[in-house]
């Protein structure tokens, strides 16, 4: 497990980072949201040793994070970083060397992974004559060619076509599943929810929300239901102790007991739907942020 | 998946799997290719065209009895029948000077400059002993000053490459990477070692091709004293090379795009041309070479120049050799404290007082 405590930074006088505390478990996806500027990429550079914290800790498995152990990790930074004129092959397989591993098996493992994401076909090419989408899962497999016991990934999906994000999740999910933790964040809140298995929420710096992506929703559940009846809804408005949130016709959403409302329905006539609002990760984050 | 368990690269490891990143990159550039075969070219031209060109010998008519006098002469000789068919000739510039009889003499007629060339060839020099001779004349030595201020000058401006490689680290943030795997004197120790077994494989090409050119030029002669003199340029090359490389890698370090990069490389172009004119400059007054070939920035053109004329003892290019090389060593570890201080700060030029401020 990789365990964050209380890491905080400044940028002269401006506070960017407070307090930050969380988990990165083994085998999870989770998925750090933020607005621009939040503290995510300050942050992720911290875990990495690019940046110092002023204050805090950042430990793997229980112990502090040396700079022998950071080869261990797989980074991949917001802004993406390659050399330009390199050939794909020779670049991947030299990033692995450099982190440690030997000519064959970086060998091996750039080849591998070039098939994984496609990316064979590219294999002698120069990076630069790479589509900006193909650059990216060479990006990918810069991160993960030395079969990393951590990954912190920063934005991996941007600029993914959707085929391509099925791509790039399907290579993340096995070193996931392999027991890797993978930390990763995103503004496409629409992905991290198809995604990840913890979601850590930061804003301003601090952290504004944090926890398994079902517990996050369960605790920020409110007694919100949708009713969809045959006709005019309008009357849900005169049942006592009910709020409206949205009226639109035969539908209608609330806040109330949901057993006197739903009684209610069934007297007037057909109940098309009955169904408890369970928040979107973009309604959670609009909340919490 | 099978998981390896990756290992450190050591230090020694990774300097050199970053040193021969910066070979290869290098190597595979056209301009890398250019630059030195001209280089090469250069060396053959410099010592071939002087005898090509220069050597021929002078054109001159000769009429009657005077065609005696010019015999056994370096003279390239034309007879003709008469003085006037000679006038003509000088008239047409077909040759030189003409030698006539006059009276029991001979007489040169020449178009509007006495023919100084053609006159030494026929008078009698008085014989001349030199008091303090020297094998290379002042002309040989202005060459050898030329040539290695120029090969000088190439390799240090070839350093530019390695401030441009670290900027396109720093620009293209492949340096967040490279700085969370290895440490950033592991980048800057491969960077000058690339650099340096690079400039110094060029250098042993050009050592070799030297007493080629000289040979195939006929200076053969100088050859024994060149060679010394080369002996010793190389070393002061390197070590020169060294200093220069680490500043260079500081000019990257301190801005963040190829565009800024002119505004840190002024001082260090002027580390590289200082030596260069100064030597060119100074090389016939004694007392300032002699200062320069003890300065660390001058002293890898002054203190070979000054071997060459054997100006200078051995003992003192030793201790040149290592005045310079401890100022490499102050210089390296100057510069590694600010390649550390400033290579992920982004955005503008860093400035130096705060590379060298410890980190936060």
């Amino acid at each position: 497990m990789l365990t964050v405590r209380g890491i905080s930074r400044n940028f002269g006088d401006h506070r960017v980072l407070d307090e930050v505390s969380f988990d990165v478990r083994p085998g999870r996806m989770t998925g750090f949201l933020g607005a621009n500027g939040s503290g995510k990429t300050t942050t992720m550079r911290i875990v990495l040793g690019v940046l110092a914290a002023h204050g805090g800790s950042v430990s793997w498995r229980g112990e502090a994070i040396t700079p022998q152990r950071r080869p261990h990790f797989g980074y991949m930074p917001e802004e993406r970083g390659l050399y330009p004129k390199m050939k794909v092959r020779e670049q991947i397989t030299w990033l692995g060397r450099l982190h440690g591993v030997d000519k064959a098996t970086a060998r091996a493992n750039t080849d591998r992974l070039l098939a994984d994401l496609e990316l064979t076909g590219r294999a002698d090419d120069r990076l630069e004559s790479l589509s900006l989408g193909n650059q990216q899962r060479v990006q990918i497999a810069a991160a993960l060619v030395h079969d990393p016991d951590v990954l912190i990934l920063d934005e991996p999906f941007s600029g993914l076509d959707p085929i391509a994000v099925e791509t790039v999740l399907d290579v993340l999910r096995k070193r996931a599943a392999s027991g890797v933790p993978v930390l990763f964040s995103s503004h496409q809140l629409a992905i991290v929810e198809r995604l990840c298995d913890d979601v850590v929420i930061i804003s301003k710096g601090r952290i504004a929300a944090n926890g398994s992506r079902e517990e996050l929703r369960r605790t920020h559940a409110s007694d919100r239901y949708e009713l969809v009846v045959a006709e005019d809804a309008g009357w849900v408005r005169d049942v006592p102790g009910v709020a409206v949130l949205e009226l639109d016709g035969p539908r209608v959403v609330f806040e109330a007991d949901p057993q006197q409302v739903l009684r209610a329905a069934l007297d007037r006539g057909e109940v098309r739907s009955f169904t408890p609002v369970v928040p979107t990760l973009d309604e959670i984050f609009r909340e919490v942020i | 998946m099978d998981r390896v368990s990756s290992t450190r690269a050591s230090f020694a490891q990774a300097t050199w799997l970053v040193a021969e990143r910066e070979m290869r990159t290098f190597v595979s550039t056209k301009g890398f290719w250019i630059g030195f075969l001209a280089t090469v070219a250069g060396l053959f031209a410099l010592t071939v065209l002087p005898t090509v060109f220069g050597g021929d010998d002078p054109r001159v008519a000769a009429v009657g009895s005077a065609v005696q006098a010019v015999q056994g002469k370096q003279l390239d000789v034309r007879e003709v029948a008469d003085v006037a068919a000679a006038a003509e000739l000088v008239r047409a510039d077909e040759v030189e000077a003409a030698i006539v009889p006059d009276g029991g003499g001979i007489k040169v007629l020449a178009l509007n400059d006495p023919p100084a060339d053609v006159i030494r060839q026929l008078v009698a020099s008085p014989p001349v002993e030199l008091l303090d001779a020297s094998a290379v004349n002042s002309d040989q030595r202005f060459v050898t000053v030329l040539v290695f201020g120029l090969v000088f000058l190439m390799f240090g401006m070839g350093g530019a490459a390695i401030a441009q490689s670290t900027v396109t680290e720093k620009q293209t943030r492949i340096v967040e990477i490279l700085v969370s795997t290895v440490p950033v004197r592991a980048l800057l120790a491969g960077k000058i070692l690339g650099h340096v077994l690079l400039t110094l494989g060029q250098v042993v090409v050009l050592a070799l091709a030297a007493p080629i050119a000289l040979r195939v030029a006929g200076l053969s002669e100088l050859l024994a004293v060149v060679v010394p003199a080369l002996g010793w340029f190389v070393p002061f090359l390197m070590l020169g090379f060294v200093l220069i490389s680490s500043m260079w890698a500081v000019a990257g370090a301190l801005v963040s795009r190829q565009e800024d990069l002119g505004s840190t490389m002024g001082l260090v172009m002027l580390a590289v041309m200082g030596p260069y004119f100064g030597v060119q400059f100074f090389f016939d007054n004694p007392a300032v070479l002699g200062v320069m070939s003890f300065v660390p920035f001058t002293a890898g053109v002054a203190m070979p120049v000054r071997m060459f004329a054997q100006q200078a003892q051995p003992w003192e290019a030793l201790v040149s050799l290592g005045i310079l090389a401890v100022t490499v060593v102050v210089i390296l570890l100057a510069a590694s404290r600010l390649y550390t201080g400033s290579l992920l700060q982004t955005g503008g030029r860093v400035k130096l007082s705060k590379a060298w401020a410890p980190a936060e």
